[in-house]
């Protein structure tokens, strides 16, 4: 089942002669249960499809579809609610609301659907314990280590029904054991049925993903991996048709 | 141990990424012996004749270990030597074959990683950090070749013959300009 489709879009910032085409046409599809690591240079238009893809900015041209829903025909307030349950953020920093719990920063989206107290609390507690951080619900996120926050951002991604996840360099300020274990739980997490995309600039850790796609000056310039679609490898940079 | 327990050992600590042939292993036990690095023990029931390392061996083993290695004892690089080889030759697409050997040398990182997550992070140590080695290898040689693009994109421009058609300013955000290389 097709989580997140992307089809042939456009970001423009600003316009006449200052205009900075940031996406150029980019069509990408993410399954359930696939994980696709999006690489490129500085600039290359990475954050602008991650934030389009998550519905925090729309697209100049083309459609977002998310779980089925075209973002480009909703309401603000539709927006906010598919934002809020179908989809989760992991970022490298400024992750977790640092005057409450890690139980309550995993509960905060339920609590602000309007989901009751005690089936909140219940459903954080368990998110917290899927990512081995039992017991750890009370904890500020100043009394835990770098690579738990980011499990408990991870939880907080996932709870509820949401099952796409959105990743920006997730691991950026982690050492590689801890950055690695944070990918093995985003990789288990997306197994268990969540479709993922990760931008990074490092290649072991888009290693983790099913699909690699390069990025550049907006364009999808390569993909690897074994989903490799002949059409798209024929794409290649001064190769269009 | 004999040759065959000592490929065994040696395969199995190396996840098998440097399979040995059996008569490599007997040929280099019998010059260890001969520069009095081994010495062989008594034949068993079945005919394998064991060895036993020496006190030199030890010694030299122990040096080895304490030294790092050059690397200029390593082989060339053949895809430095490439891309060197491509810039002077007129007519390649240097941008294209750094693309190319960057998303080969992804989908073996990629090849890696499954190996990774699949294996046993307490029982395969060994393994796990040969793992990582060729991980850390690949990873390198793809950061390099993002540096070998960003360096061509700055100091290379398409020769004008390559722009005739697309030379015009972009009137559709579908125009790849940037993405024209020379010929």
């Amino acid at each position: 089942m097709t989580i997140l489709e992307l089809r042939a879009v456009h970001r423009v910032h600003g316009d006449g002669p200052t205009a900075v085409h940031a996406l150029r046409g980019v069509t990408l599809t993410v399954e359930e249960g696939e994980l696709v690591a999006v690489m490129g240079p500085s600039g290359s238009g990475k954050s602008t499809l991650l934030n389009l893809a998550g519905g925090l900015d729309r697209p100049t041209k083309g459609e977002v579809v998310v779980d089925g829903t075209v973002l480009g025909t909703c309401t603000r307030r539709a927006l906010a609610a598919l934002r809020r349950r179908r989809v989760g953020y992991v970022f490298q920093d400024l992750n977790l609301l640092a005057s409450l719990t890690a139980a309550e920063n995993v509960a905060l989206p339920l609590e602000l659907d309007g989901v009751g107290v005690r089936q909140t609390r219940r459903t954080a507690l368990a998110a917290l314990a899927e990512v081995d951080l039992d017991g750890y619900g009370p904890r500020f996120p100043d009394e835990l280590s770098g690579g738990q926050q980011q499990r408990v951002a991870i939880a907080r991604a996932l709870v509820g029904q949401r099952r796409l996840l959105l990743a920006d360099e997730p691991t950026g300020a982690l050492d590689s054991q801890t950055g690695e274990a944070v990918l093995r739980l985003l990789r288990s997490k997306v197994d268990a049925g969540a479709a993922g995309v990760l931008v990074t600039h490092e290649a072991r850790h888009a290693a983790w993903a099913d699909r690699v796609v390069f990025l550049r000056d907006g364009v999808i310039v390569d993909t690897s991996g074994p989903l490799d679609r002949p059409d798209e490898l024929l794409t290649t940079p001064g190769g269009s048709p | 141990m004999h040759g065959y327990q000592l490929r065994a050992a040696f395969e199995e600590s190396t996840g098998g990424t440097w399979p040995l042939n059996i008569g490599q292993v007997y040929t280099t036990l019998s010059r260890l012996e001969r520069d009095g690095l081994v010495h062989p023990l008594p034949a068993n029931d079945a005919g394998q004749r064991p060895y036993e390392i020496t006190a030199a061996g030890r010694k030299d083993l122990a040096a080895w270990f304490a030294t790092p290695i050059s690397r200029t004892d390593r082989p060339r690089d053949e895809l430095a030597i490439k891309l060197a080889l491509a810039l002077c030759t007129p007519g390649v697409d240097v941008r294209a074959v750094v693309q190319t050997q960057r998303s080969a040398t992804m989908r073996t990182l990629q090849e890696y990683t499954r190996l990774k997550a699949r294996a046993d992070q307490e029982v395969e140590l060994s393994w796990l950090l040969v793992l990582d080695a060729m991980v850390f290898q690949a990873e390198s040689e793809v950061r390099w070749l993002d540096h070998c693009e960003a360096s061509l994109i700055r100091y290379t421009s398409p020769p004008a013959s390559s722009l005739d058609s697309q030379a015009q300013p972009a009137t559709d955000a579908d125009t790849e300009v940037e993405q024209e290389v020379p010929r």
